[in-house]
């Protein structure tokens, strides 16, 4: 149990799971609030509201699931789409499997339970530093549900009475942190190659009818691009 | 939809997206891993964040907004800058939310 804190080749001290946490809290309370209130709209009710965000706990599945339910789709093409919308996390598991397979099996199936675009990128970024400790990771996860939890449950309190958190800049909270994961990220051609073609494909793909799949098409093809392209085959790790 | 209605359609969803989530770590935890998955993995998280960040800044409401009048779009440059040359994280994050907030002020 604790091999995972002897953190001894971390170059720097690791930041608490508290300021590692804030941007993505910062992130989920306004989009969680949207979420809420949006939910009620659509005839959920306080403690489904709450539920979906505790048992599902991802941001599009949910917002699009709400604007389907509003719309009378059936549970089965809800389920389906949230399904599809959150097959990218197949991607994000695998990649973090070689972390966390020294774990026990119940800590793998908690910590994955709350992974979310966000968590992973920045347990991605924690774990490439060897910033491996157990303790730390479930923390910052556990802080990230509880804001969009409780974002989502003001949301759905507060109901039509929807606050404008534009002027805070708020909304631009998840963008900045995926911003500084990523440049933590360009250590090598194949990194930067991964991040440009990803983010350029992705975008490409959000255009067209398959926009679900944006993201995970777009990375599985520019990592498959990055990691196999002769160029950038000297890699250092 | 009724709440009971609901509440099942919210135990579906937990259930397909919970999978997705645990089944290949939990699968890769107990054998080890083909070395051309493990170096198509390493890339990932770069991919990944790419991603991510294109369409954090430059999708409204899903349609491109790539124009200079972007607020994200300067504040994720100051962003990017500082996290460089700071090597910190929380300091940077919190620039690019000072500059939106200031540029929706003056404009």
């Amino acid at each position: 149990m604790q091999h995972a804190n002897d953190d001894h080749t971390a170059q720097r001290a690791e930041p608490s799971a508290l300021s590692q946490a804030l941007p993505i809290v910062m992130g989920y309370l306004p989009v969680g609030f949207a979420y809420g209130v949006l939910a009620v709209k659509a005839g959920l009710s306080l403690a489904n509201t709450g539920l979906m965000s505790i048992l599902v706990y991802a941001g599009s599945a949910q917002l699009i699931a709400v604007d389907m339910i509003g719309a009378g789709a059936p549970a089965s093409s809800v389920i389906a789409t949230a399904f599809i919308v959150n097959l990218r996390h197949v991607l994000f598991s695998a990649a973090l499997s070689p972390f966390l397979a020294s774990w026990p099996v119940r800590r793998i199936a908690r910590f994955c339970f709350e992974m979310t675009d966000e968590t992973f990128a920045l347990h991605a970024t924690r774990f490439h530093n060897r910033q491996l400790s157990a303790r730390k990771t479930l923390a910052i996860n556990l802080l990230a549900h509880t804001g969009w939890i409780v974002g989502g449950i003001a949301g759905a309190v507060a109901g039509g009475f929807v606050p404008d958190v534009k002027p805070l800049g708020l909304d631009y909270a998840l963008p900045a942190m995926f911003a500084v994961l990523l440049v933590g990220q360009l250590l090598s051609p194949a990194h930067i190659l991964a991040a440009a073609l990803g983010g350029s494909l992705a975008l490409i793909i959000s255009q067209t009818d398959a926009s679900a799949y944006a993201t995970l098409a777009g990375a599985v093809i520019a990592a498959a691009t990055a990691a196999f392209t002769p160029w950038t085959s000297k890699r250092s790790s | 939809m009724d709440q009971q209605t609901i509440l099942l359609t919210i135990l579906g969803m937990a259930a397909v997206t919970y999978l997705p989530r645990v089944v290949p770590a939990l699968f890769f935890a107990s054998r080890p891993m083909p070395e051309v998955l493990r170096r198509f993995l390493s890339v990932v998280p770069p991919a990944v964040l790419g991603a991510l960040l294109a369409q954090s800044v430059l999708l409204e409401k899903g349609a491109l907004h790539l124009s200079l009048d972007n607020a994200f779009l300067w504040a994720s440059a100051l962003t990017c800058l500082l996290a460089w040359r700071t090597k910190g994280f929380f300091g940077p994050v919190l620039a690019g939310l000072c500059f939106v907030a200031l540029w929706r002020a003056i404009f």
